[in-house]
Protein backbone atom coordinates (compact mmCIF):
# COMPACT_ATOMS: atom_id res chain seq x y z
CA UNK A 1 0.00 0.00 0.00
CA UNK A 2 1.65 3.35 -1.06
CA UNK A 3 0.52 6.73 0.13
CA UNK A 4 2.12 9.88 -1.03
CA UNK A 5 1.29 13.48 -1.36
CA UNK A 6 0.34 14.45 -4.76
CA UNK A 7 0.38 17.96 -6.22
CA UNK A 8 -3.18 19.03 -8.25
CA UNK A 9 -1.80 19.85 -11.63
CA UNK A 10 -4.94 20.91 -13.24
CA UNK A 11 -8.49 20.63 -12.75
CA UNK A 12 -11.67 22.11 -15.38
CA UNK A 13 -15.19 21.38 -15.45
CA UNK A 14 -17.15 18.73 -17.53
CA UNK A 15 -20.75 19.30 -17.46
CA UNK A 16 -21.44 19.40 -13.84
CA UNK A 17 -18.34 16.85 -13.18
CA UNK A 18 -14.67 18.75 -11.83
CA UNK A 19 -12.09 16.60 -13.55
CA UNK A 20 -8.53 16.73 -11.43
CA UNK A 21 -5.31 16.35 -12.66
CA UNK A 22 -3.00 15.17 -10.01
CA UNK A 23 1.11 14.64 -10.39
CA UNK A 24 1.73 10.70 -10.60
CA UNK A 25 4.50 10.36 -8.42
CA UNK A 26 5.61 6.75 -7.94
CA UNK A 27 2.12 5.51 -7.48
CA UNK A 28 1.46 2.79 -9.89
CA UNK A 29 -2.15 3.58 -11.73
CA UNK A 30 -3.14 -0.13 -11.55
CA UNK A 31 -5.52 -1.69 -13.10
CA UNK A 32 -9.17 0.39 -14.74
CA UNK A 33 -11.68 -0.06 -12.38
CA UNK A 34 -9.56 -0.46 -9.15
CA UNK A 35 -9.46 2.83 -6.89
CA UNK A 36 -7.67 5.41 -5.01
CA UNK A 37 -8.33 7.12 -1.17
CA UNK A 38 -8.45 11.02 -2.32
CA UNK A 39 -7.49 12.90 1.22
CA UNK A 40 -10.57 15.56 0.92
CA UNK A 41 -8.59 19.09 2.19
CA UNK A 42 -10.22 19.82 5.69
CA UNK A 43 -12.07 16.64 6.07
CA UNK A 44 -11.57 13.92 8.39
CA UNK A 45 -11.72 11.11 6.01
CA UNK A 46 -10.50 10.48 2.44
CA UNK A 47 -12.61 10.09 -0.46
CA UNK A 48 -12.66 6.42 -2.66
CA UNK A 49 -12.18 7.64 -6.96
CA UNK A 50 -11.67 5.24 -9.28
CA UNK A 51 -9.07 6.32 -12.10
CA UNK A 52 -10.55 7.86 -15.23
CA UNK A 53 -7.08 8.93 -17.08
CA UNK A 54 -3.89 8.14 -16.97
CA UNK A 55 -1.64 10.44 -18.59
CA UNK A 56 1.78 10.31 -18.66
CA UNK A 57 3.16 11.13 -15.03
CA UNK A 58 -0.44 12.09 -14.02
CA UNK A 59 -3.45 10.63 -12.46
CA UNK A 60 -6.58 12.05 -13.52
CA UNK A 61 -9.75 12.02 -11.62
CA UNK A 62 -13.33 12.79 -11.91
CA UNK A 63 -15.51 14.32 -9.11
CA UNK A 64 -19.13 14.67 -8.78
CA UNK A 65 -19.39 17.88 -6.14
CA UNK A 66 -22.36 16.11 -4.23
CA UNK A 67 -21.27 16.38 -0.34
CA UNK A 68 -18.60 18.15 1.70
CA UNK A 69 -15.90 15.88 1.18
CA UNK A 70 -15.89 15.59 -3.18
CA UNK A 71 -16.91 19.43 -3.17
CA UNK A 72 -13.48 20.06 -0.61
CA UNK A 73 -11.79 17.80 -3.44
CA UNK A 74 -13.48 19.71 -6.67
CA UNK A 75 -12.08 22.91 -5.54
CA UNK A 76 -8.63 21.98 -4.68
CA UNK A 77 -6.15 24.69 -5.69
CA UNK A 78 -3.34 23.95 -8.60
CA UNK A 79 -0.42 23.58 -6.71
CA UNK A 80 -2.35 22.26 -3.09
CA UNK A 81 -0.79 18.88 -2.20
CA UNK A 82 -3.04 15.57 -2.02
CA UNK A 83 -2.66 12.24 -0.41
CA UNK A 84 -3.54 9.50 -2.52
CA UNK A 85 -3.36 6.12 -1.36
CA UNK A 86 -3.27 3.61 -3.80
CA UNK A 87 -4.33 1.83 -6.30
CA UNK A 88 -6.69 -0.19 -4.23
CA UNK A 89 -9.31 -3.27 -4.83
CA UNK A 90 -10.16 -5.37 -7.68
CA UNK A 91 -10.38 -3.90 -10.95
CA UNK A 92 -11.92 -5.39 -14.43
CA UNK A 93 -10.97 -8.22 -15.93
CA UNK A 94 -9.12 -7.21 -19.28
CA UNK A 95 -9.74 -10.84 -21.31
CA UNK A 96 -12.62 -10.63 -22.98
CA UNK A 97 -13.12 -11.00 -26.07
CA UNK A 98 -16.10 -8.14 -27.35
CA UNK A 99 -15.96 -5.52 -24.62
CA UNK A 100 -18.36 -3.10 -24.16
CA UNK A 101 -18.41 -0.38 -21.60
CA UNK A 102 -21.84 0.95 -19.84
CA UNK A 103 -21.76 4.20 -17.73
CA UNK A 104 -24.03 5.76 -15.80
CA UNK A 105 -23.86 9.17 -14.67
CA UNK A 106 -20.68 9.85 -12.80
CA UNK A 107 -20.27 6.19 -13.26
CA UNK A 108 -18.46 6.82 -16.95
CA UNK A 109 -15.19 7.85 -14.03
CA UNK A 110 -13.54 4.63 -14.78
CA UNK A 111 -14.49 4.28 -18.04
CA UNK A 112 -12.15 6.55 -19.87
CA UNK A 113 -9.04 4.94 -18.50
CA UNK A 114 -10.77 1.40 -19.18
CA UNK A 115 -10.91 2.43 -22.27
CA UNK A 116 -7.76 2.98 -23.13
CA UNK A 117 -6.69 -0.16 -22.22
CA UNK A 118 -8.97 -2.22 -24.19
CA UNK A 119 -8.02 -0.04 -27.58
CA UNK A 120 -11.30 1.61 -27.92
CA UNK A 121 -14.30 -0.34 -27.34
CA UNK A 122 -17.91 0.46 -28.24
CA UNK A 123 -19.62 2.53 -25.19
CA UNK A 124 -23.03 3.40 -23.96
CA UNK A 125 -23.44 6.08 -21.84
CA UNK A 126 -26.62 7.17 -19.51
CA UNK A 127 -27.62 10.49 -17.95
CA UNK A 128 -30.55 12.23 -16.33
CA UNK A 129 -29.71 15.71 -17.91
CA UNK A 130 -28.13 16.61 -21.37
CA UNK A 131 -25.97 19.02 -18.62
CA UNK A 132 -24.71 15.60 -17.54
CA UNK A 133 -24.18 14.23 -20.93
CA UNK A 134 -21.76 16.79 -21.44
CA UNK A 135 -19.45 14.13 -19.51
CA UNK A 136 -19.61 12.30 -22.47
CA UNK A 137 -16.91 14.30 -23.95
CA UNK A 138 -14.48 11.97 -22.27
CA UNK A 139 -15.59 8.95 -24.03
CA UNK A 140 -15.78 10.62 -27.57
CA UNK A 141 -17.43 7.49 -29.47
CA UNK A 142 -19.95 6.50 -26.81
CA UNK A 143 -23.61 5.83 -28.12
CA UNK A 144 -25.42 8.47 -25.42
CA UNK A 145 -29.04 8.63 -23.85
CA UNK A 146 -30.49 11.08 -21.47
CA UNK A 147 -33.54 10.04 -19.55
CA UNK A 148 -36.20 9.22 -19.65
CA UNK A 149 -34.45 6.71 -21.94
CA UNK A 150 -32.06 4.36 -19.78
CA UNK A 151 -29.11 3.66 -20.76
CA UNK A 152 -29.60 -0.47 -19.96
CA UNK A 153 -32.75 0.06 -23.17
CA UNK A 154 -29.49 0.84 -25.25
CA UNK A 155 -27.28 -2.50 -24.44
CA UNK A 156 -26.65 -4.64 -27.93
CA UNK A 157 -26.76 -8.09 -26.98
CA UNK A 158 -23.67 -10.52 -27.75
CA UNK A 159 -21.10 -8.26 -25.54
CA UNK A 160 -19.06 -8.74 -22.38
CA UNK A 161 -20.76 -5.97 -20.19
CA UNK A 162 -18.40 -3.70 -18.15
CA UNK A 163 -20.46 -1.20 -16.48
CA UNK A 164 -20.04 1.48 -13.44
CA UNK A 165 -22.98 3.57 -12.47
CA UNK A 166 -25.85 3.64 -9.63
CA UNK A 167 -26.59 0.30 -8.07
CA UNK A 168 -30.26 0.18 -9.91
CA UNK A 169 -28.65 0.58 -13.12
CA UNK A 170 -26.07 -2.30 -11.80
CA UNK A 171 -28.50 -4.52 -10.79
CA UNK A 172 -30.81 -4.17 -14.20
CA UNK A 173 -27.51 -4.86 -16.25
CA UNK A 174 -26.71 -7.59 -14.46
CA UNK A 175 -30.30 -9.41 -15.46
CA UNK A 176 -29.58 -8.48 -18.86
CA UNK A 177 -26.18 -9.64 -19.26
CA UNK A 178 -25.25 -12.16 -16.69
CA UNK A 179 -21.32 -12.23 -17.66
CA UNK A 180 -21.09 -8.63 -16.81
CA UNK A 181 -18.36 -7.21 -14.85
CA UNK A 182 -20.36 -4.21 -12.40
CA UNK A 183 -17.77 -1.34 -10.62
CA UNK A 184 -19.71 -0.62 -7.56
CA UNK A 185 -20.26 1.96 -4.90
CA UNK A 186 -20.39 2.26 -1.49
CA UNK A 187 -19.57 4.92 1.42
CA UNK A 188 -16.08 4.17 2.69
CA UNK A 189 -13.64 4.69 4.92
CA UNK A 190 -10.43 3.09 4.42
CA UNK A 191 -10.34 1.33 1.71
CA UNK A 192 -7.99 -1.51 2.55
CA UNK A 193 -10.56 -3.79 4.75
CA UNK A 194 -10.19 -2.51 8.01
CA UNK A 195 -13.56 -0.52 8.84
CA UNK A 196 -15.77 -2.54 7.50
CA UNK A 197 -18.20 0.32 6.20
CA UNK A 198 -18.52 -0.39 2.41
CA UNK A 199 -20.29 -3.74 3.06
CA UNK A 200 -22.84 -3.81 0.04
CA UNK A 201 -25.17 -7.19 -0.02
CA UNK A 202 -24.73 -9.02 -2.93
CA UNK A 203 -24.95 -13.15 -3.19
CA UNK A 204 -26.74 -12.64 -0.37
CA UNK A 205 -23.96 -11.82 1.84
CA UNK A 206 -22.82 -8.69 3.26
CA UNK A 207 -19.49 -8.03 1.37
CA UNK A 208 -16.58 -5.22 1.92
CA UNK A 209 -16.53 -4.29 -1.39
CA UNK A 210 -12.68 -2.38 -0.68
CA UNK A 211 -11.58 -6.17 -0.51
CA UNK A 212 -13.93 -8.40 -2.49
CA UNK A 213 -14.64 -5.57 -5.35
CA UNK A 214 -15.36 -2.70 -5.86
CA UNK A 215 -15.66 -4.72 -9.71
CA UNK A 216 -18.10 -7.64 -9.06
CA UNK A 217 -19.41 -10.70 -11.55
CA UNK A 218 -22.51 -10.10 -12.18
CA UNK A 219 -23.76 -13.67 -11.87
CA UNK A 220 -22.94 -12.85 -7.93
CA UNK A 221 -25.06 -9.71 -8.10
CA UNK A 222 -27.75 -12.02 -9.38
CA UNK A 223 -27.32 -14.87 -7.32
CA UNK A 224 -28.66 -12.07 -4.75
CA UNK A 225 -31.79 -10.97 -6.32
CA UNK A 226 -32.80 -15.35 -6.79
CA UNK B 1 5.89 3.24 24.41
CA UNK B 2 3.39 0.75 23.33
CA UNK B 3 1.44 2.22 19.96
CA UNK B 4 -1.41 -0.36 19.37
CA UNK B 5 -4.38 -0.16 16.90
CA UNK B 6 -7.94 0.38 18.40
CA UNK B 7 -10.26 -2.85 17.96
CA UNK B 8 -12.44 -3.30 14.96
CA UNK B 9 -9.83 0.05 12.79
CA UNK B 10 -7.69 -2.59 11.26
CA UNK B 11 -7.75 -6.30 9.40
CA UNK B 12 -4.43 -7.44 10.14
CA UNK B 13 -5.53 -10.17 7.31
CA UNK B 14 -5.85 -7.62 4.55
CA UNK B 15 -3.52 -5.31 5.61
CA UNK B 16 -0.50 -7.16 7.59
CA UNK B 17 1.81 -4.58 6.78
CA UNK B 18 -0.18 -1.95 8.95
CA UNK B 19 -0.20 -4.48 11.59
CA UNK B 20 3.40 -5.61 11.80
CA UNK B 21 4.13 -1.78 12.33
CA UNK B 22 2.39 -1.85 15.50
CA UNK B 23 3.69 -2.77 19.01
CA UNK B 24 0.58 -5.27 19.08
CA UNK B 25 -2.20 -5.82 17.21
CA UNK B 26 -5.74 -5.72 18.26
CA UNK B 27 -8.66 -7.87 17.06
CA UNK B 28 -11.90 -6.66 16.08
CA UNK B 29 -14.17 -7.78 18.69
CA UNK B 30 -14.88 -11.53 18.75
CA UNK B 31 -18.14 -12.61 20.27
CA UNK B 32 -20.09 -15.90 20.78
CA UNK B 33 -21.88 -16.49 17.50
CA UNK B 34 -21.14 -15.37 14.01
CA UNK B 35 -22.34 -11.42 14.02
CA UNK B 36 -22.98 -10.12 10.07
CA UNK B 37 -23.14 -6.88 11.72
CA UNK B 38 -25.40 -3.67 10.58
CA UNK B 39 -26.96 -3.41 7.22
CA UNK B 40 -25.07 -0.43 5.19
CA UNK B 41 -24.92 2.46 5.73
CA UNK B 42 -22.57 1.71 8.23
CA UNK B 43 -20.42 4.98 8.38
CA UNK B 44 -20.69 8.86 7.74
CA UNK B 45 -17.90 11.54 8.30
CA UNK B 46 -18.90 14.79 10.55
CA UNK B 47 -16.94 17.56 10.45
CA UNK B 48 -14.90 16.97 13.09
CA UNK B 49 -15.00 12.94 13.23
CA UNK B 50 -16.76 10.15 12.23
CA UNK B 51 -19.21 8.12 12.95
CA UNK B 52 -19.86 3.89 12.54
CA UNK B 53 -22.55 1.29 13.04
CA UNK B 54 -21.01 -1.98 11.97
CA UNK B 55 -22.90 -3.56 14.99
CA UNK B 56 -19.52 -6.08 16.06
CA UNK B 57 -19.61 -7.82 12.51
CA UNK B 58 -17.66 -10.79 13.41
CA UNK B 59 -16.83 -15.14 12.60
CA UNK B 60 -17.38 -15.84 16.20
CA UNK B 61 -15.27 -17.39 18.55
CA UNK B 62 -15.30 -21.00 17.03
CA UNK B 63 -14.08 -19.89 13.24
CA UNK B 64 -12.10 -17.63 15.45
CA UNK B 65 -9.49 -19.74 17.35
CA UNK B 66 -10.05 -21.92 13.79
CA UNK B 67 -9.01 -20.13 11.06
CA UNK B 68 -8.26 -16.37 12.41
CA UNK B 69 -6.06 -17.10 15.13
CA UNK B 70 -3.59 -19.04 13.65
CA UNK B 71 -3.08 -16.28 10.51
CA UNK B 72 -2.90 -13.48 13.16
CA UNK B 73 -0.04 -15.72 15.00
CA UNK B 74 2.16 -16.17 11.70
CA UNK B 75 2.17 -11.90 11.88
CA UNK B 76 4.61 -12.30 14.69
CA UNK B 77 3.41 -9.08 16.21
CA UNK B 78 1.84 -9.78 20.19
CA UNK B 79 -1.97 -10.35 19.61
CA UNK B 80 -4.26 -8.88 21.97
CA UNK B 81 -8.16 -10.19 21.57
CA UNK B 82 -11.00 -7.96 21.89
CA UNK B 83 -14.02 -10.02 23.55
CA UNK B 84 -17.60 -8.96 23.48
CA UNK B 85 -20.74 -10.41 24.71
CA UNK B 86 -24.44 -10.15 26.07
CA UNK B 87 -24.00 -10.86 29.41
CA UNK B 88 -21.36 -11.72 32.01
CA UNK B 89 -21.50 -15.47 31.38
CA UNK B 90 -20.75 -14.75 27.41
CA UNK B 91 -17.37 -12.87 28.78
CA UNK B 92 -16.62 -15.20 30.85
CA UNK B 93 -16.97 -18.50 28.38
CA UNK B 94 -14.81 -16.81 25.81
CA UNK B 95 -12.13 -15.80 28.52
CA UNK B 96 -11.88 -19.12 29.29
CA UNK B 97 -11.48 -20.55 25.54
CA UNK B 98 -9.49 -17.93 24.52
CA UNK B 99 -7.48 -18.05 27.96
CA UNK B 100 -6.06 -21.44 26.81
CA UNK B 101 -4.37 -20.00 23.61
CA UNK B 102 -0.63 -19.24 23.78
CA UNK B 103 -1.06 -16.99 20.69
CA UNK B 104 -2.52 -14.61 22.64
CA UNK B 105 -0.84 -11.78 24.95
CA UNK B 106 -3.62 -9.95 26.31
CA UNK B 107 -7.49 -10.11 26.13
CA UNK B 108 -9.31 -6.98 25.87
CA UNK B 109 -12.79 -6.84 27.16
CA UNK B 110 -15.10 -4.61 24.95
CA UNK B 111 -17.61 -3.47 27.79
CA UNK B 112 -19.23 -0.69 25.96
CA UNK B 113 -19.78 -0.49 22.39
CA UNK B 114 -22.43 1.41 21.58
CA UNK B 115 -23.86 0.11 18.69
CA UNK B 116 -25.31 -3.17 20.47
CA UNK B 117 -27.57 -4.20 23.39
CA UNK B 118 -25.71 -3.40 27.05
CA UNK B 119 -25.16 -6.37 29.00
CA UNK B 120 -27.25 -6.03 32.36
CA UNK B 121 -24.08 -6.72 34.37
CA UNK B 122 -21.68 -3.61 35.05
CA UNK B 123 -18.31 -3.33 33.95
CA UNK B 124 -16.63 -4.78 37.12
CA UNK B 125 -19.36 -7.59 37.16
CA UNK B 126 -17.71 -8.62 34.11
CA UNK B 127 -14.51 -8.21 34.88
CA UNK B 128 -15.00 -10.23 37.86
CA UNK B 129 -16.41 -13.26 35.97
CA UNK B 130 -13.73 -12.75 32.99
CA UNK B 131 -11.28 -12.92 36.01
CA UNK B 132 -12.39 -15.92 37.05
CA UNK B 133 -11.64 -17.98 34.11
CA UNK B 134 -8.12 -17.03 32.89
CA UNK B 135 -4.97 -16.02 33.88
CA UNK B 136 -3.82 -13.68 30.85
CA UNK B 137 -3.65 -10.07 31.38
CA UNK B 138 -7.14 -8.57 30.91
CA UNK B 139 -7.78 -5.06 29.82
CA UNK B 140 -11.28 -3.42 30.20
CA UNK B 141 -12.21 -1.09 27.22
CA UNK B 142 -14.62 1.75 28.45
CA UNK B 143 -16.97 4.31 28.10
CA UNK B 144 -16.74 7.87 28.76
CA UNK B 145 -20.63 8.33 28.73
CA UNK B 146 -20.61 7.55 32.40
CA UNK B 147 -21.28 10.20 35.13
CA UNK B 148 -17.92 9.17 37.12
CA UNK B 149 -15.43 6.86 34.82
CA UNK B 150 -13.12 7.43 37.62
CA UNK B 151 -15.37 5.19 39.83
CA UNK B 152 -15.73 2.71 36.85
CA UNK B 153 -12.03 2.23 36.52
CA UNK B 154 -11.70 1.51 40.19
CA UNK B 155 -14.32 -0.98 40.21
CA UNK B 156 -12.70 -2.76 37.13
CA UNK B 157 -9.44 -2.52 38.56
CA UNK B 158 -10.60 -3.87 42.28
CA UNK B 159 -12.24 -6.69 40.01
CA UNK B 160 -9.13 -7.44 38.84
CA UNK B 161 -8.83 -5.90 35.10
CA UNK B 162 -4.50 -5.77 34.77
CA UNK B 163 -5.27 -2.27 32.44
CA UNK B 164 -7.85 -0.24 30.95
CA UNK B 165 -8.42 1.09 27.71
CA UNK B 166 -9.91 4.40 27.39
CA UNK B 167 -12.08 5.49 25.62
CA UNK B 168 -14.40 3.76 23.31
CA UNK B 169 -16.77 5.50 21.17
CA UNK B 170 -19.88 7.72 22.22
CA UNK B 171 -23.36 7.88 20.57
CA UNK B 172 -23.46 10.02 17.83
CA UNK B 173 -26.13 11.07 14.49
CA UNK B 174 -25.58 12.71 11.70
CA UNK B 175 -28.01 14.03 8.89
CA UNK B 176 -27.88 13.94 5.60
CA UNK B 177 -27.84 16.85 4.17
CA UNK B 178 -29.90 17.02 1.53
CA UNK B 179 -32.67 14.40 2.93
CA UNK B 180 -32.31 15.42 6.60
CA UNK B 181 -32.96 11.64 6.97
CA UNK B 182 -30.29 9.97 8.93
CA UNK B 183 -27.11 8.79 7.46
CA UNK B 184 -26.64 5.81 9.24
CA UNK B 185 -29.08 2.82 8.71
CA UNK B 186 -29.26 2.26 13.02
CA UNK B 187 -29.92 6.34 13.39
CA UNK B 188 -26.88 6.54 15.35
CA UNK B 189 -23.90 4.92 15.83
CA UNK B 190 -20.58 5.30 17.46
CA UNK B 191 -18.49 8.65 17.55
CA UNK B 192 -14.70 8.63 17.07
CA UNK B 193 -11.91 10.95 15.71
CA UNK B 194 -10.62 14.23 16.53
CA UNK B 195 -13.93 15.33 17.96
CA UNK B 196 -13.83 12.65 21.03
CA UNK B 197 -9.80 13.41 21.76
CA UNK B 198 -10.51 16.17 24.79
CA UNK B 199 -13.51 13.65 25.91
CA UNK B 200 -11.03 10.77 25.94
CA UNK B 201 -8.03 12.91 27.73
CA UNK B 202 -10.64 13.54 30.68
CA UNK B 203 -11.48 9.90 30.81
CA UNK B 204 -8.10 8.76 31.24
CA UNK B 205 -6.91 11.21 33.61
CA UNK B 206 -10.07 10.50 35.78
CA UNK B 207 -8.97 6.80 35.54
CA UNK B 208 -5.47 6.85 36.14
CA UNK B 209 -6.04 9.14 39.40
CA UNK B 210 -8.72 6.37 40.40
CA UNK B 211 -6.90 3.38 39.66
CA UNK B 212 -3.04 3.72 38.53
CA UNK B 213 -3.72 0.91 36.28
CA UNK B 214 -2.02 0.54 33.06
CA UNK B 215 -3.98 2.64 30.68
CA UNK B 216 -3.94 2.51 26.56
CA UNK B 217 -5.01 5.64 25.84
CA UNK B 218 -7.75 5.69 22.52
CA UNK B 219 -9.82 8.82 21.21
CA UNK B 220 -8.88 11.04 18.02
CA UNK B 221 -4.85 10.47 18.62
CA UNK B 222 -3.28 11.46 14.87
CA UNK B 223 -0.07 12.66 15.78
CA UNK B 224 3.03 12.28 18.46
CA UNK B 225 1.61 15.39 20.30
CA UNK B 226 -1.39 13.77 20.63
CA UNK B 227 -0.33 10.82 22.26
CA UNK B 228 2.29 12.34 24.28
CA UNK B 229 -0.67 14.35 25.38
CA UNK B 230 -2.41 11.27 26.55
CA UNK B 231 0.77 9.96 28.23
CA UNK B 232 0.27 13.47 30.37
CA UNK B 233 -3.15 12.24 31.31
CA UNK B 234 -2.03 9.23 32.29
CA UNK B 235 -1.88 6.76 29.57
CA UNK B 236 0.78 4.34 29.27
CA UNK B 237 0.71 3.31 25.77
CA UNK B 238 -1.60 4.84 22.94
CA UNK B 239 -4.26 2.91 20.33
CA UNK B 240 -4.68 4.80 17.02
CA UNK B 241 -8.36 4.26 15.92
CA UNK B 242 -9.59 6.84 12.94
CA UNK B 243 -6.35 8.06 11.81
CA UNK B 244 -5.23 4.75 10.38
CA UNK B 245 -8.55 4.84 7.80
CA UNK B 246 -7.05 7.45 5.79
CA UNK B 247 -3.16 6.85 7.18
CA UNK B 248 -2.13 3.55 7.27
CA UNK B 249 1.43 4.85 7.84
CA UNK B 250 0.18 6.58 11.48
CA UNK B 251 2.10 4.04 13.40
CA UNK B 252 5.51 5.40 12.03
CA UNK B 253 4.93 8.10 12.16
CA UNK B 254 3.29 8.50 15.29
CA UNK B 255 6.09 6.80 17.05
CA UNK B 256 8.79 9.00 15.23
CA UNK B 257 6.82 12.01 16.07
CA UNK B 258 6.27 11.41 19.89
CA UNK B 259 10.17 10.41 20.02
CA UNK B 260 10.53 14.26 18.82
CA UNK B 261 8.30 15.60 21.23
CA UNK B 262 9.86 13.84 24.47
CA UNK B 263 13.24 14.77 22.97
CA UNK B 264 12.27 18.73 22.28
CA UNK B 265 11.29 18.26 26.74
CA UNK B 266 14.74 16.43 27.55
CA UNK B 267 12.79 13.30 28.41
CA UNK B 268 14.82 10.35 27.80
CA UNK B 269 11.42 8.26 27.48
CA UNK B 270 7.76 9.63 26.40
CA UNK B 271 6.70 7.68 29.83
CA UNK B 272 8.83 10.06 31.95
CA UNK B 273 5.96 12.64 31.56
CA UNK B 274 2.82 10.19 32.53
CA UNK B 275 0.33 11.92 34.49
CA UNK B 276 2.05 15.30 35.14
CA UNK B 277 -1.35 16.66 33.91
CA UNK B 278 -2.10 15.81 38.10
CA UNK B 279 1.11 17.09 39.04
CA UNK B 280 2.04 20.65 37.26
CA UNK B 281 2.59 20.05 34.09
CA UNK B 282 6.00 20.96 32.84
CA UNK B 283 6.78 22.36 36.05
CA UNK B 284 6.52 18.64 37.64
CA UNK B 285 9.61 17.73 35.37
CA UNK B 286 12.98 17.62 38.11
CA UNK B 287 14.69 18.39 35.30
CA UNK B 288 12.62 21.23 33.57
CA UNK B 289 12.20 22.50 36.71
CA UNK B 290 15.87 23.03 37.23
CA UNK B 291 16.10 24.48 34.00
CA UNK B 292 13.52 27.57 34.07
CA UNK B 293 14.77 28.20 37.34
Amino acid sequence: MRREALRVLAAEDVGPYRLVRLERGGLDPGVPGQFFMLEAPGRVLSRPMSLCFAPRRELAFLIDPVGPGSRALASAACGERIHVLGPLGNGYRLDVARPLLVGGGIGIAPLPYLSQRLGGPPAVLGFRSEWHAEAAVLLPDADIVVEPTYVTEAIPPGFDVLACGPEPMLRAVARLAPGAQLAWEAPMACGFGACYGCVVEVGGQLRRLCVEGPVLRAEVVVEAAA
Amino acid sequence: MTILNASGCLDALTAPEVARSLDAFVTKTVTPLVRVGNAPVRIAETDHGMLNSIGLANPGIDRFLAEHLPRLAELGVPIWVSVGGFSAADYADLCARLGERPEIAVLELNVSCPNVAEPAESAAEIVRAARAETSKPLYAKLSPAVPDVGAVASAAAGAGADGLTLVNTIRGLVLDERTLRPVLSTAAGGYSGPALRPIALAAVLAAYRASGLPIVGVGGVETGRHALEFIVCGASAVALGTVLFTDPGAPERVRAELAAEAAALGLANPLDARGIALTGGLDSLPRLTKYVN
